[in-house]
């Protein structure tokens, strides 16, 4: 396991030989680095170049360049959609709020074992199944047209509330089978024991299992985050919730200029890269501290 | 890069004009010395020389390049519509909803009547159809022109190319009998109501801009889907233009009618058939409508489709 002083270890064990010598390799190492870095540099700047210089030179470039780069149809669509993004912001914290509720409740449903919960398990079975199998844009459309049109009395018709319930379905199915995974990665022992001690099931589940779960699948809990802050986008298919990529389009088709999808573009990546960066911090930090524990 | 550019210009133009067959090969060749002059000339040029060009094949349209027309197809008008078109525009016959060739509707019998008088027989006539994207997006296209109600705006018409507008149409508003709107008379009454109109029409921003409810429109992107949100109760009135308002209420959402015409404002819808930019079909195009409508064609087709009777009250302005 204690694989990381390896390197000195060698250079250490080299040393005693001749101190010139060592000092010689590490000049040299130092005349590769520099090299090496001179190489990427020539060759970053003259592949980007290239890709820059191809698209400058293409035919079309001055057309697409006024149609999806336009800095005056950048400013004047910039409030419309940062207005409209918040509408995303306020999805995507509400989706975050629903989704690991419900997962957990499926996870949970599916982990229970004997012939009593069969029912459960079933159910939760047919849910994953038929909600991970409906392409997510599908189930907007249809929840978000379908049920507003029973008009049930009590039930809201807001389409957006509909939108995020079907997001909600969607990713809830997806991260039920994240956490199941993590069940199921717990050692089999774990729930035996538990089981001897006399815990319940609910019991072995919340206090021997899930804890051990949850941490396990984080990071595959996170990547789905990074995911679901896009995809609430896809709200806007619906119509009639203005988002930012809506917003977007109803400039686009007034204007016939594409360049505030380039102002959505940016908002979601605003918020997207930091996301993913820190996604990637997280997982780091949390490997360093397990290899830390298991030593 | 000031050289290159007319110089993959020229070398673009060449191979579009090698791929339209053994006739246009001729042209490639006149036409190549031209581009390589214009790339001499581009040195000082610089920019300018891209619009340079465009304005010369524009001229060469209006002097008599229509003598064989510049189509995409010799010898065939090729038109792009919408996917699903509907009455009054086009398919307005008794079996033939979505179907553009038979000529029925405004916009259809148009059509054919062009291209009578750009002299194609109407076996001659195809269609395509297209999305929105492929439409506006840079690049180039597979049809001539593309008719379904497009609004000429001086900002569209920066990336694209119009003809002269084939017909101008008043803003109506459609609404449930038993809602609020129903008894508006004027257009401050319809401000505090839920409206909607449909994505990239004048009678959105009409909306917006006119009406200015004090709630966001809301924007739908075809008919099926205002229908959608009327049958949801999730919208109180429509924007529509005047003939779609009445097929819409008479076939689509039949639960709803006509509440009004709605005053004039905003920018005035004048519809216009649509060309890639630069097309140098544009002007023989519009010295064909400008045919019709002077022997009287246009008005004809336009009692024949787009004349609805009964009397719809105008709404009030304010």
């Amino acid at each position: 396991m204690n694989d990381a002083p390896t390197s000195p270890t060698i250079d250490d064990s080299i040393a005693p030989r001749g101190a010139v010598e060592s000092i010689g390799r590490r000049g040299w190492h130092q005349q590769e680095g520099v090299r090496a870095g001179a190489i990427a540099t020539v060759s970053t700047v003259v592949f980007f170049g290239l890709a820059i210089f191809l698209i400058v030179n293409s035919p079309n470039w001055p057309r697409v360049r006024n149609q999806f780069f336009s800095p005056s149809d950048f400013r004047d669509a910039w409030p419309a959609v940062l207005g409209g993004f918040w509408v995303n912001v306020r999805l995507f914290f509400q989706a975050m709020a629903l989704i690991p509720l419900a997962a957990l409740v499926i996870a949970v449903m599916r982990s229970l074992r004997g012939p009593a919960f069969f029912p459960l398990r079933l159910l939760s079975i047919i849910y994953t199944d038929v909600f991970r199998g409906i392409p997510l844009i599908l189930l907007i459309l249809l929840i978000g047209f379908g049920i507003p049109a029973l008009d049930i009395a009590g039930l809201p018709n807001d389409a957006a509330f509909w939108g995020l319930i079907a997001l909600t379905l969607s990713y809830s199915a997806y991260t039920a089978e994240i956490y199941r995974s993590g069940i199921d990665a717990a050692p089999e022992s774990q729930r035996a024991a538990a089981r001897s001690l006399g815990l319940t099931q609910f019991q072995t589940l919340r206090y021997a299992l899930l804890p051990q779960a949850i941490r396990n699948v984080v990071p595959a809990l996170m990547n789905t985050v990074v995911s679901l802050q896009k995809d609430v986008a896809l709200i806007a298919v619906l119509g009639v919730v203005r988002d930012a990529t809506r917003e977007a389009q109803i400039i686009t088709t007034r204007t016939f200029n594409y360049t505030p999808y380039l102002a959505a573009t940016v908002l979601f990546l605003a918020v997207s890269i930091p996301l993913t960066r820190y996604v990637d911090f997280y997982v780091a930090r949390d490997r360093a501290r397990r290899s830390q524990s298991q030593v | 890069m000031k050289i290159t550019k007319p110089a993959l210009a020229a070398a673009a133009l060449a191979l579009v004009a090698a791929a339209c067959g053994s006739d246009a090969d001729e042209s490639a060749e006149t036409d190549a010395p031209e581009a390589d002059q214009s790339a001499d000339e581009a040195d000082d040029a610089g920019d300018g020389a891209g619009d340079g060009e465009a304005t010369e094949t524009d001229d060469e349209a209006s002097g008599g390049e229509c003598d064989p027309l510049p189509t995409v197809t010799e010898g065939q008008l090729t038109v792009a519509t919408g996917e699903t078109v509907f009455p009054p525009w086009m398919g307005a016959g008794e079996d033939d909803f979505d179907d553009p060739t038979t000529g029925t509707g405004y916009e259809g019998a148009l059509v054919f009547a062009l291209a009578e008088q750009l002299g194609f027989e109407a076996d001659a006539v195809t269609f395509v159809r297209t999305g929105f994207d492929e439409v506006i997006a840079p690049g180039s296209k597979d049809w001539d022109f593309n008719i379904q109600q497009y609004t000429i705006t001086a900002e569209r018409d920066e990336v694209v190319d119009f003809s002269d507008g084939y017909y101008s149409a008043r803003q109506a508003i459609i609404g449930a009998a038993d809602s609020p709107a129903a008894t508006a008379t004027s257009v401050a009454e319809l401000r505090e109501l839920r409206i909607g109109a449909a994505i990239g029409t004048t009678s959105l921003t009409y909306a917006e801009d006119v009406i200015a409810p004090s709630s966001d429109v809301l924007v739908f992107d075809d008919n099926a889907a205002a229908k959608a949100a009327f049958d949801a109760g999730q919208v109180d009135a429509i924007v529509f233009d005047v003939p779609t308002a009445y097929f819409i209420t008479a076939v689509e959402i039949t639960d709803a009618s006509i509440i009004g015409v709605l005053p004039e404002g905003g920018e005035a819808e004048e519809l216009g058939m649509l060309f890639e930019d630069g097309n140098p079909l544009v002007g023989c195009v519009n010295d064909a409508l400008a045919a019709l409508e002077a022997d009287g064609t246009l008005d004809a087709l336009e009692q024949e489709w787009l004349s609805q009777g009964g009397d719809i009250p105008t709404l009030a302005e304010g």
